[in-house]
């Protein structure tokens, strides 16, 4: 494994493991407010008691999110030194701000957490608020580097260094707006779907599981809207990409040859040396039509850009399949329960819709892996795109394999603690609480 | 001094660290004390640790994201040559980071007393508890390792050969007798951190007076980790000698971190804790600013100054102005933190 590879795997790894823990931590907070706002409406305690346990996962997500993002701040520079001595100036803004973010989140979640008895209900309440609030405000921050790693602006390149650097320009790259809302909605679909797919499990067993109800409710309140507005916020976002990359469009669209009315590739297997993608369904002129709106317009293809600036075709094309099946599936069914729910019908009643949601409790996680090979996967050879290669931005630190397995071993270990510990607390439901159907 | 941009934005780096070692320093010394926790009131001592910190570390680890995130994007060159040549001790620091946070909130989901299953929750409890303290050991450690190496001024570009030596260049810089004795006078002034102010966390008198036991033990091994580091310094590295004994503000400084020192030994001889406390966090301030004065101009040296490596002037101004903004929020957040956690129970 060349120091590069190894670089990349090590960087890609704590991404992979970070990005669960950052979805959970912007996720999480909005379902204990939303939990703790009823139980003060309401009086209702089964509320209070779902706060409880929603604050105590969050705890553990949250402390696990802190220390694996200060991994990934130092990784920036232990990994890529070169891209950061130029970038920093460029977008170091939004990382500053988004260190305020996570103070803020960090400082209101200790209120949270450990103020319930010494704090008002009121106060308790806006704490919570914070959290959810600077969470969220922290993904805006990072995602908004990450769409200038894309779409990088704010800067003149000569000879190998940026001269008239304009942060304020940087942070308005034109990428950032659809790419923090397509993660911001994915952190609300993936934690609201998975946490509602714990409890469709749970009434399944026990349908009249006054907790699993409740549960249920406030899960889908904050996952299904947002699952249901994602396809359109990420058609948006490959029609930005068409644009502004090209190569990008063409790898996950499986898409080799310029044409007009180019077909949109359904599954498949790119085949890079032979320049075509076989076993593929073709929609006629569905890439021309999804990406420019227009049936005849011209896709470029693969074959038309140097071979030196391709990424990686078969794994950006195959995660791509993956964001956008197992997304359509989680808009399908948001949308036929945000429906049922409109209609005043009891979900529980339909076992169906239960196990559909079962089956997409892991589909936000898994799409949020996809997306986030699309996005990186898809930027290689770049670590800026069109202006730093990746491989120019290594560390001269030779042996790099030996952090990348150190680091892996110790995430996987970590990974395991925290789903048994999350495990742990989800079989400890509580058995009581029944009541009849409304 | 010339004070511009790069010099406020220094400043706040300084600022920075001073809270994360006043702060996030002493919830890594009750961590030391967690691990060295003795005597018939053993239970209790750690039970008071996590009452202590529990609350507070993750805002007080924070501080050491916002030194990172200036460094990159203020002094961004600073940056660069700190993580390619501290690239080991740093990744060592971020295993300790990452293990003392996980096992911090692992073992404080076990909580006490879990009924049929209490056995084995304290079993895994106890297990977690050893893992959150040894890492609170070896975190610090290496944090005075690296900053050692950054004083000595043994981070020198490259020469011809490149970075092909792969132990003059990552390793031999960092490895030396004064690096590992700022590592050990780092973990000493943590764990006196901790102890001091857990005499103002403690309500029971006995438990109290373990604390004070541990903070005088340690104000005495500070003194000693303090003059080895320094004798290190006079014997093997010229430059942090010459800083460090001339200049009468350099002994201005050794003055009154002196005088603070012995307040601190003083006033906790006499149980005056919260004196204690003001005088320890001084003590420990003023170490880590005689660092900071002995090598101004330097951030880096021998060759990364202020001024050299600064960002655009356009960065820097942008970044102080996102400072103010992101403290009017952050400081009355952090106050209203630290009265609702620190309140009540504070003692003479």
């Amino acid at each position: 494994m060349s120091d590069l590879i190894a670089a990349r795997s090590q960087m890609a790894m704590s991404l992979g493991f970070h990005i669960i823990f950052a979805v959970v931590g912007i996720g999480m907070p909005l379902l204990m407010v939303l939990a703790e706002r009823r139980w003060q409406r309401t009086g209702d305690r089964i509320y209070l008691e779902l706060a409880h346990r929603w604050a105590k996962g969050t705890a553990i997500l949250f402390a696990v999110g802190a220390v694996s993002g200060t991994v990934l701040s130092f990784e920036l520079g232990l990994l890529w030194p070169t891209f950061m001595e130029h970038a920093g100036p460029m977008i170091g803004l939004p990382f500053s701000l988004e260190g305020f973010a996570f103070f803020t989140e960090a400082i209101f979640l200790g209120l949270y957490l450990y103020a319930w008895e010494r704090i008002s209900p009121r106060a308790h309440l806006a704490a919570g608020w914070a959290v959810a609030v600077s969470g969220m405000l922290s993904a805006l921050f990072v995602v908004i580097a990450n769409a200038w790693m894309n779409a990088p602006v704010g800067f003149r390149w000569v000879d190998g260094r940026g001269v008239d650097i304009d942060p304020i320009a940087a942070v308005m790259t034109p990428a950032a707006p659809i790419q923090v809302i397509h993660m911001i909605l994915t952190a609300y679909a993936a934690t609201g779907l998975v946490v509602a797919g714990i409890h469709a499990a749970g009434l399944l067993r026990q349908p009249r599981n006054a907790f699993h109800r409740r549960a249920l409710a406030v899960a889908l309140l904050v996952g299904a809207p947002a699952a249901v507005l994602q396809p359109i916020v990420g058609d948006q976002a490959a029609r930005f990409v068409a644009r502004s990359q090209p190569v990008k469009l063409a790898a996950l669209e499986a898409h080799f040859e310029t044409q007009r009315g180019a077909p949109l590739h359904i599954g498949g297997w790119p085949d890079e040396a032979a320049g075509q993608t076989r076993w593929a369904l073709r929609i006629p002129y569905g890439l021309s039509l999804l990406a420019f709106k227009d049936p005849h317009a011209e896709v470029k293809g693969l074959l038309d850009f140097p071979r030196a600036d391709w990424p990686p075709v078969a794994v950006v094309h195959v995660a791509f399949q993956v964001m956008v099946a197992l997304g359509s599936f989680m808009a399908l069914v948001s949308a036929v329960a945000l429906w049922l729910t409109w209609r005043r019908r009891d979900l529980t009643r339909h076992r169906w819709l239960l196990r559909a949601l079962v089956l997409a409790a892991p589909m936000g996680f898994i799409c949020t892996e996809a997306g986030w090979v699309v996005t990186e996967v898809g930027r290689q050879p770049w670590i800026i795109q069109g202006v730093m290669r990746t491989a120019e931005a290594v560390t001269p630190m030779p042996g790099l394999i030996v952090p990348f397995l150190v680091f892996t071993a110790l995430y996987i270990g970590l990974g395991l603690v925290v789903a048994w510990l999350l495990h742990r607390e989800i079989v400890r439901s509580p058995q009581a609480a029944e009541e009849d159907a409304a | 001094m010339d004070v511009g941009p790069p010099e406020l934005v220094a400043g706040a780096i300084l600022v920075s660290l001073t809270a994360y070692v006043l702060l996030g320093g002493a919830d890594f010394g009750g961590g030391v004390w967690d691990l060295l926790a003795s005597g018939p009131r053993k239970a209790r001592q750690r039970a008071l640790i996590a009452e202590a910190i529990g609350p507070i570390w993750e805002a007080n680890h924070v501080w050491l994201i916002i030194v990172v995130v200036l460094l990159f994007t203020c002094f961004p060159s600073v940056f660069a040559r700190l993580a390619i040549m501290l690239h080991i001790p740093l990744s060592l620091m971020l295993i300790g980071i990452v293990l003392r946070g996980s096992a911090f909130s692992f073992r404080s989901h076990y909580g006490p007393g879990h009924g049929e299953e209490a056995g084995s929750a304290d079993r895994a409890s106890a297990h977690w508890g050893r893992v959150f303290a040894s890492a609170s050991v070896i975190t610090p450690l290496l944090l005075g390792i690296c900053v050692g190496a950054i004083a000595a001024g043994t981070l020198r570009p490259p020469g011809a050969s490149g970075f092909r030596d792969f132990v003059a260049t990552f390793v031999a810089p960092w490895l030396t007798p004064f690096g590992l004795s700022v590592g050990v006078l780092t973990l000493v002034l943590f764990a006196f951190l901790a102890a001091v102010y857990l005499t103002l966390e403690a309500r029971d008198p006995a438990l109290r007076e373990d604390f004070r036991r541990r903070a005088l033990i340690t104000a005495g091994l500070a003194f000693v980790a303090a003059f080895g580091a320094l004798g290190l310094a006079l014997a093997g590295v010229p430059r942090m000698a010459r800083a460090l004994t001339g200049g009468p503000r350099a002994l201005a400084l050794h003055a009154a971190t002196g005088a603070a020192a012995l307040t601190a030994i003083a006033a906790l001889w006499w149980r005056r804790f919260r004196l204690a406390r003001l005088a320890a966090a001084a003590q420990v301030a003023l170490i880590l600013w005689g660092w900071a004065l002995a090598q101004y101009p330097y951030l880096v040296p021998p060759d990364l100054t202020i001024r050299g490596a600064a960002a655009p002037r356009i960065t820097l101004v942008l970044v102080l102005w996102a400072l103010v903004a992101g403290g009017l929020v952050l400081f009355p957040s952090l106050v209203y933190l630290l009265r609702v956690f620190k309140r009540e129970h504070a003692g003479r």
